[in-house]
């Protein structure tokens, strides 16, 4: 292969073989132990501790750091995944920044949080490495329940009611459990093929069937499901996704940012991967960022990723934007596309320039290209495929208290209901809180006493 | 640059930090090491008699207890004396002393309690020109066993009795180095004054075992299995060395003793503490053995930019807070103050919350958005709240004036009144 960075259009192969193993290894390399005791001897052990209450799964982060600081990582383990059975993904894919770590009052004192996802990291990294699940299966309910979609959300749910004692059967239209974890985290947060592992790892709490490639609404229906389980969780995400409406989006290497990261996800071979050299991303999320940024990786010459409304707006954090500026993304934001050019394929986009008015955004006359062959859209996943019945709340599921629906018997969580963030952790809390409640309305006065 | 030059019972030294008998002192490659560095002065390791020397265990010899990111805070030694023959170590210290004339060194002995046996080492010591001796009734393992060190240390006649055999028997001031393992220092301090003694040197290591191994169920340092205690030493000591030190400064009839001052001195900051509390100088030995000879220099810088700043010359340092040590009924219980938080500094941890609410008067509010305020009507000024505060003076104490009121008590300040007078007090004489 002669391919460079510089080879004309979306080829495959732009680097030296051995580069694609360094520019995809760990984004956050794991603490060792004289690390993660230096790191945990930062922590106040504050009270009533802002961390806690700024993660969304409330897990007790200065008791399980102390726990770590007094060599007893297996023991925080437990302290983390008894509020977040996926403490172990959160601590590799969670913006910190702008969790946990942005309430540290150490971020207040002197500007360097403690590293709680680090260290979080370390705890669940040393107890998985021993493959052991800390929590048992209470006695076996007789109740069964059915939880749609394998993502954040749709694990949590399930490892709760099973662990509670309710037999569970986990279904997901994709070939492989995990959602999003599996088929969109950025390669270089979740290294060695962790999504898996800790599905593996998950299931070992018994009681939970898998059955991948079963999709609500095709060959599953919500009546079914109704009519045969105790339960149903959602847990569907976003699998749908925004059009730009922009004339010519429909040239060929115009294509959804979450494809093309799925993809690289699955793929075997990182240098068989076809990436752009003149590369633009469309959006300022978190999926714009980790387009651009691995596309870069991949090798292409020049990402830009182009954002319509301000930097304080972008859905991505300052630490993400650092992180691509530092992979050599460029950013420009207050700009939308108006048009895709290309004879067949895309060779162009030409932007204008937004302004922000009483009325919301609108465009500008001032124009501007951008060489490109190839786009990525990330302006935003939808909901998909919602099953007759559900009331909605603007784009996502209706939902009151821990995830009830408008349906009785039905709860749905994650990126596919109302409220809360759009985070793995978010859905995770989502699920583990719906699952509490399923619990206590199939069990009645009974479900107090299982704790 | 402050004079720091210091006369410690007629032992003239360019700055008042010895090193303090230990192994940073054991050898003359140590020792003009630690002169090269800056060192003022040496303690040299303990002399035992002549013949065999002792043997010291072949495993670990030392237990430590750590703070965050395991800074040494204190060090649990199980060695001996010297375990090298007296006349290697005579030779050695002869020739430091002949290449380095304006340093102390001071030679610490410790030999079985008979006359003939202090008789017999005292002229050898003398020979090699060294300034004065130590005597060594501080070890407490070990030599203990052995009826000399801390086993010497512990019965004050004892002390009295080997401290005018020396006096009788050299020219040489002698120093008297005490053990903290007693319950009270004065007795031995009074028994080294009443026998002669130059001076005395406080305090030797304190009984201790810094952990067990919970896998052999042994005390650490472990040998083959076992364990005994050792002795304690570093900052941990520090507070205790300053008490005894205070208590020899301040009491009527050890008042003027002259004192060296040991355990814990690290900075130069812990020195003129000791100096303040009436040590004529220091000595240091955790500080050195965990940073090596060069701590020297800050505590020299340190020292003398404190001194330049106040204006006062080190003599003037040495004895200045004794007065102000006194006994618990004679402090003022009309000084009255009340916490003070800074909202700028606090970076709301919630520690003093959790501390006094938890623990103490439940006199701080957590209030919305995390803000923590001072309830004057609760507070006693325990300052529990600035101690376990991270963040240096967030937390401050803030005294009332005279005719304020305290919301806690409702009665209004009043002038200086301590317990000998309070009405709470059974014996209480009455206010004149
Ligand atoms: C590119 C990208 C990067 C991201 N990076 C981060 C990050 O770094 N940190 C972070 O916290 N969050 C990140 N997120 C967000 C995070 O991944 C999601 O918030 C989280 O995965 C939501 O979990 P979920 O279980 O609700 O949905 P999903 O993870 O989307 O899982 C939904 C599951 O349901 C299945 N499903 C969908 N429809 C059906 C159906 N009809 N029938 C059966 N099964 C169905 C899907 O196959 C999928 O397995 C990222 C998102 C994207 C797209
Ligand atoms: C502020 C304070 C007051 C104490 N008062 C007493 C007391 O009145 N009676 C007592 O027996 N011990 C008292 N102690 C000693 C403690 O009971 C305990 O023995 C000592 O603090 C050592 O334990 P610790 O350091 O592990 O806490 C007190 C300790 C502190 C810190
Ligand atoms: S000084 Fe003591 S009583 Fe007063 S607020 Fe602080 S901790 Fe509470």
């Amino acid at each position: 292969m002669s391919n460079t960075q510089l080879t004309p259009g979306v080829v495959p192969g732009r680097l030296a073989r051995g580069a694609y193993g360094d520019n995809f290894a760990d984004m956050a390399p794991p603490l060792d132990a004289h690390e993660a005791a230096v790191a945990a001897d930062r922590c106040y052990f504050c009270h009533d501790a802002p961390c806690t209450v700024a993660c969304p799964t409330s897990i007790d982060v200065p008791l399980f750091i102390r726990q770590i600081a007094t060599g007893t990582a297996e023991a925080a383990a437990k302290t983390i995944l008894s509020q977040n059975i996926l403490g172990g993904m959160c601590a590799r894919v969670c913006p910190t920044e702008t969790l946990c770590e942005e309430a540290c009052v150490r971020e207040a004192a002197e500007g360097k949080p403690v590293e709680i996802g680090r260290l979080q990291r370390f705890a669940t990294d040393r107890l998985m490495a021993k493959g052991a699940m800390p929590f048992a299966r209470a006695a076996a309910t007789g109740r069964r329940i059915a939880v749609v979609g394998a993502g954040p959300a749709g694990l949590s749910a399930a490892h709760r009611l099973a662990m509670l004692g309710h037999d569970v059967t986990l279904y997901d239209g994709r070939e492989k459990a995990g959602g999003l974890n599996e088929y969109g985290i950025a390669a270089y947060k979740a290294v060695d093929d962790f999504a898996q592992s800790e599905v593996a790892w998950l299931m070992q709490i018994g009681g939970i069937t898998v059955k991948t490639g079963q999709r609500l609404g095709h060959e599953l229906s919500l009546e079914g499901l109704s009519g045969n389980f105790d339960a149903v969780f959602l847990g569907i995400g976003l699998t749908g996704v925004n059009a730009l409406r922009a004339e010519g989006e429909e040239k060929s290497h115009v294509r959804d940012a979450v494809d093309f990261i799925s993809e690289l996800r699955q793929t075997g071979d990182l240098s068989a991967l076809p990436v752009g050299r003149d590369v633009v991303v469309i959006g300022g999320g978190m999926t714009a960022v980790d387009a651009a940024v691995q596309s870069k990786l991949l090798g292409a010459e020049h990402v830009t990723m182009v954002y319509r409304r301000g930097e304080a707006q972008m859905g991505a954090s300052e630490y993400e934007r650092e992180h691509a500026a530092s992979k050599g993304v460029r950013i420009i934001t207050g700009a939308a596309p108006v048009r895709v050019i290309g004879e067949g394929a895309v060779t162009h986009v030409e932007f204008a320039y937004t302004e922000e008015g009483p009325g919301g955004l609108t465009l500008t006359d001032h124009t501007f290209r951008l060489k490109a062959d190839q786009v990525f859209k990330a302006i935003g996943q939808t909901l998909e495929g919602v099953p007759e019945g559900l009331h909605l709340a603007g784009r996502k599921i209706a939902v009151t208290g821990p995830g009830r629906t408008s349906v009785k018997g039905v709860w749905a969580g994650g990126d596919c209901a109302q409220g809360g963030d759009d985070l793995t952790v978010t859905a995770v809390a989502e699920g583990r809180d719906a699952a509490m409640d399923i619990h206590a309305a199939l069990m009645g006065h009974q479900a107090g006493a299982v704790r | 640059m402050a004079d720091l030059t210091s006369d410690f019972v007629g032992i003239k030294s360019p700055n008042p930090f010895w090193l303090a008998s230990a192994p940073p002192t054991d050898k003359e490659y140590n020792v003009r090491r630690a002169f090269e560095a800056g060192w003022g002065g040496v303690v040299w390791k303990t002399l035992g008699e002549a013949g065999p020397p002792v043997v010291n265990v072949n495993g670990p010899r030392y237990g430590a207890v750590y703070g965050a990111d395991r800074r040494l805070l204190g060090l649990n030694n199980i060695e001996l004396i010297t375990d090298r023959p007296l006349e290697v170590n005579l030779r050695e210290i002869k020739a430091v002393k002949r290449d380095y004339p304006d340093r102390a060194l001071v030679v610490s002995i410790m030999v079985p309690c008979e006359e003939a046996a202090w008789k017999a080492i005292l002229p050898l010591v003398e020979e090699t020109g060294a300034d004065g001796i130590e005597l060594n009734f501080g070890c407490p393992h070990g030599m203990s066993e052995r009826g000399m060190g801390s086993a010497v240390g512990q019965v004050p006649e004892y002390v009295e009795m080997v401290a005018r055999w020396c006096k009788a028997n050299t020219r040489m001031p002698v120093i008297v180095k005490l053990t903290p393992n007693i319950s009270n220092i004065l007795m031995p301090a009074e028994a080294a004054q009443r026998g002669g003694a130059d001076a005395v040197s406080l305090i030797n290591t304190i009984n201790s075992i810094t952990s067990v191994d919970l896998d052999l169920f042994a005390p650490e340092p472990t040998i083959d299995g076992k364990g005994s205690h050792g002795g304690y030493c570093g900052p941990a000591v520090k507070p205790i060395a300053l008490s005894m030190v205070s208590e020899i400064a301040r009491h009527a009839e050890t008042r003027g003793l002259p004192i060296s001052g040991i355990g814990g001195v690290t900075t130069w900051r812990d020195a003129a503490e000791f100096l303040a509390l009436g040590a004529g100088n220091v000595q240091v030995c955790t500080a050195a053995m965990t940073y090596g000879f060069k701590v020297v220099q800050e505590m020299i810088s340190g020292l003398s930019d404190y001194l330049d700043a106040k204006e006062m010359a080190l003599s003037d340092l040495v004895g200045r807070a004794v007065p102000n040590v006194t006994d618990w009924q004679y402090l003022n219980l009309n000084y009255v103050t009340k916490a003070r938080i800074d909202q700028d500094a606090c970076i709301k941890c919630g520690r003093c919350y959790a501390a006094c609410e938890d623990t103490s008067h439940q006199a701080i509010w957590m209030k919305e958005g995390r803000v923590f305020e001072v309830n004057d009507a609760e507070c006693v000024a325990c300052n529990l709240c600035v101690d376990v505060c991270p963040v240096e003076d967030c937390i401050t104490m803030e005294r009332l004036e005279q005719g304020a009121t305290d919301p806690r008590t409702g009665r209004v300040v009043g002038d200086y009144a301590n317990w000998t007078t309070h009405p709470n007090n059974p014996s209480a004489t009455a206010a004149e």
